[in-house]
């Protein structure tokens, strides 16, 4: 029977199935942080539990890692602390750490695929929601909640109710793909399929713009897949994943012999059957800006702020909804978008803080200077994104222009350092929420593609990329 | 955990669609590094102005609600970050029980984890809710939510319903598998 690449992999990696109800999966790979562990060893330590294969789990310290300079000793005590703790639950359990003074720290889901820890066919586990991003590679990979951190640290499995499949297809040719990114393909995407949209199922995303896109491009299109809902998001392997990884770190040593089989097998059968389809045509979409408390709340940079019954199309509580997140963001129905004027630019998180997103804004950044009004700053995925980005002089583009360069981590994308925007402030930001306070209580988010948001660093408001030169 | 036993209450009504767990929780308060003590800052941004200051139009701070075990909300409730504090605080504050047409995936599955029962019922009945004031009992064994004397029926996976009755440890229960655990990581080949 002709079955779907997620069929696949799930198939080879159940250990125990039940006639109802959930399977238990096993974990190849588990990646763990400090803000949803600390509870997990905890209860590791309590009932006598030890790790069953630390050789499968890496850990690593993102979330509230300050990025200012590193030799400093961290002023948040608590934030010190869980970081602390992370320190010894990984020396205690044997686990290897990513820790802050390491060339391999980063955001979990910049560094898994760079270390080479991210590969196909792999089911990979963190106690995070993006780890959908490590699906570009063509693994299930999925957040999980504390308690099933401590499922896996003790057992190396998971048990799962089986999702259902939803093929995304994306075809047509952008016209100017610098402009149009994979971060406005997502957009597109939720805004028209819905925060829920995904709900239970696993997206694999397919089509000829797809293969068209590199990986870090495929990784932020995987990586927003939970904003649209949905468990998990894929892309079947092909050769450029095998590129990307070849040589990496922590890739196994029959990397070749792995490389055929997986080109042999990870895709979905012609024919095989999806629960669901959509498809979006990259060449109509325009670049997007969010406009609202929620993802599925975006326009085109050409458009305006909509009004909620017509957002709403006669749905009483999404009508309900649009009005407190205009509210909230202090916009007027009718706004043009490019009217709309920015205190903050962020340029980070693991949607967009990889050396390609850097690389792309940098290039419209070089030798210009960011509006008066705006204070930006650009946060690199990892240590090693930042070395990369050094070495192309990047840094220097970004801080003639007036951004401030910092060291590796999440950052402002949920301002559990002390990167967070002021009440009342507005911030376009290359992450993946813009829920409210998520970037700092009363902050206002507006969700952008790295080069949309290094042209309204310089505008001070939004700007319609297409307009520029980018070549 | 301790297995679940009926529940009744007075309900307390969020009439929201698209709750995320960053309202739930915000992050300024996932430092911590137990379970507990995560109900003081439930749904904080929008029941404290300025950090101290109840709200008053916010529902949770209405006294009618303060000891209500049921939360009754909207469409696709628990959406966004999957971090479990949010069904640590709403257990903390002393909510058991949420009513909602539909759930994020990953909030659903942390409510099991932790003895709170999620129960998903159509939109007209969650309306019929939201327009009731009185107190109501939600049934697990028989899968019934009870108004007065009306009884609305729901469904629940067979082995989510077991796990809370009888409060499960997940991890015991898998650990009786470890030989097929053993016997997979043998005979399949090593990443
Ligand atoms: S960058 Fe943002 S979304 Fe990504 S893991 Fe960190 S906090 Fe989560």
């Amino acid at each position: 029977m002709s079955r779907t690449l997620f069929e696949k992999i799930w198939d080879s990696h159940v250990v125990v199935q039940q006639d109802d109800g959930p399977s238990l999966l096993y974990v190849d790979r588990h990646l763990v942080h400090e803000v949803t562990s600390p509870q997990a060893f905890d209860g590791l330590r309590m009932n006598k539990r030890i790790v069953r294969r630390t050789d499968l789990t890496f850990a690593t310290m993102d979330h509230n890692v300050p990025t200012t300079d590193r030799s400093l000793p961290i002023v948040d005590q608590i934030s010190s602390r869980q970081i602390q703790v992370l320190e010894k639950n990984c020396k205690d359990f044997g686990i290897e750490l990513f820790d802050i003074h390491s060339p391999n720290q980063g955001i979990v889901h910049v560094i898994g695929p760079e270390l080479g820890i991210t590969l196909p066919g792999t089911t990979i586990v963190c106690g995070d929601s993006h780890t959908s991003t490590h699906g570009a590679f063509g693994s299930l990979a999925f957040g999980i909640g504390t308690s099933d951190v401590e499922h896996v640290l003790a057992t190396q499995c998971v048990w799962m109710e089986k999702p259902t499949t939803f093929e995304i297809k994306v075809e047509g040719k952008r016209k100017n793909p610098h402009a149009i990114t994979a971060k406005d393909i997502i957009l597109s995407i939720i805004r028209q399929i819905g925060t829920a949209g995904g709900t239970g199922t696993i997206i694999e995303y397919r089509g000829g713009t797809i293969s068209d896109l590199t990986m870090e491009q495929r990784m932020t299109i995987c990586n927003m897949s939970i904003e649209a809902g949905a468990r998990a998001g894929l892309v079947a392997p092909d050769e450029k994943t095998f590129e990307f990884l070849r040589g990496k770190k922590y890739v196994p040593k029959n990397y070749d012999e792995l490389v055929n089989y997986w080109r042999e097998n990870l895709k979905s059968d012609a024919g095989a059957h999806f629960d669901k389809s959509f498809t979006l045509y990259a060449d109509k979409i325009s670049p997007q800006v969010s406009w609202g408390t929620n993802p599925a709340m975006t326009t085109d940079v050409t458009g305006t702020v909509p009004f909620p019954e017509e957002y709403s199309k006669g749905n009483v509580d999404e009508e309900k909804a649009a009005l407190k997140a205009l509210q909230y963001m202090g916009l007027k129905p009718g706004t043009q978008i490019t009217d709309i004027s920015l205190d903050r630019v962020f340029i980070g998180s693991c949607t967009n803080s990889r050396l390609e997103d850097l690389i792309e804004a940098s290039k419209l950044i070089k030798g210009k200077k960011i509006s008066s009004k705006v204070r930006a700053m650009v946060v690199p995925g990892s240590q090693l994104v930042k070395r990369q980005a050094e070495q192309l002089g990047l840094d220097k583009i970004f801080k003639d222009a007036g951004f401030e360069w910092r060291e590796s981590g999440c950052s402002m994308c949920l301002g559990m350092n002390p990167d967070i925007l002021a009440s009342g402030e507005r911030c376009a930001s290359t992450s993946n929420r813009n829920f409210e306070g998520r970037q700092g209580a009363g902050g206002r988010t507006h969700l952008v593609s790295p080069i949309m948001a290094a042209a309204a660093a310089l505008a001070g408001h939004f700007v319609d990329v297409r307009e520029l030169d980018l070549n | 955990m301790e297995p679940f036993k009926k529940i009744k209450s007075i309900v307390t009504p969020l009439d929201k669609v698209n709750v995320d767990t960053d309202q739930i929780i915000p992050k300024q308060f996932l430092k911590l590094v137990q379970k507990t003590g995560f109900g003081q800052y439930l749904f904080y941004d929008w029941r404290f102005e300025n950090g101290d200051k109840p709200r008053e139009d916010f529902v949770l701070n209405n006294p009618k609600y303060c000891d209500s075990k049921i939360l009754l909300t909207r469409d696709n409730f628990g959406c966004g970050s999957s971090r479990e504090h949010a069904a640590w605080a709403l257990l903390d504050y002393g909510f058991k029980v949420v009513i909602a047409p539909s759930f994020a995936d990953i909030f659903y599955n942390n409510c099991f984890k932790n003895g709170i029962l999620p129960i998903r019922l159509d939109s007209q009945s969650v309306e019929k809710l939201f327009n009731n004031s009185s107190e109501i009992e939600a049934d697990l064994q028989n899968q019934t939510i009870a108004v007065g004397d009306i009884i609305i029926p729901f469904e629940i996976e067979s082995h989510r319903k077991k796990t809370l009755l009888e409060g499960l440890d997940d991890i015991a229960v898998t650990l009786q598998y470890e030989d097929k655990i053993t016997m997979y990581e043998k005979s399949k080949s090593k990443l």
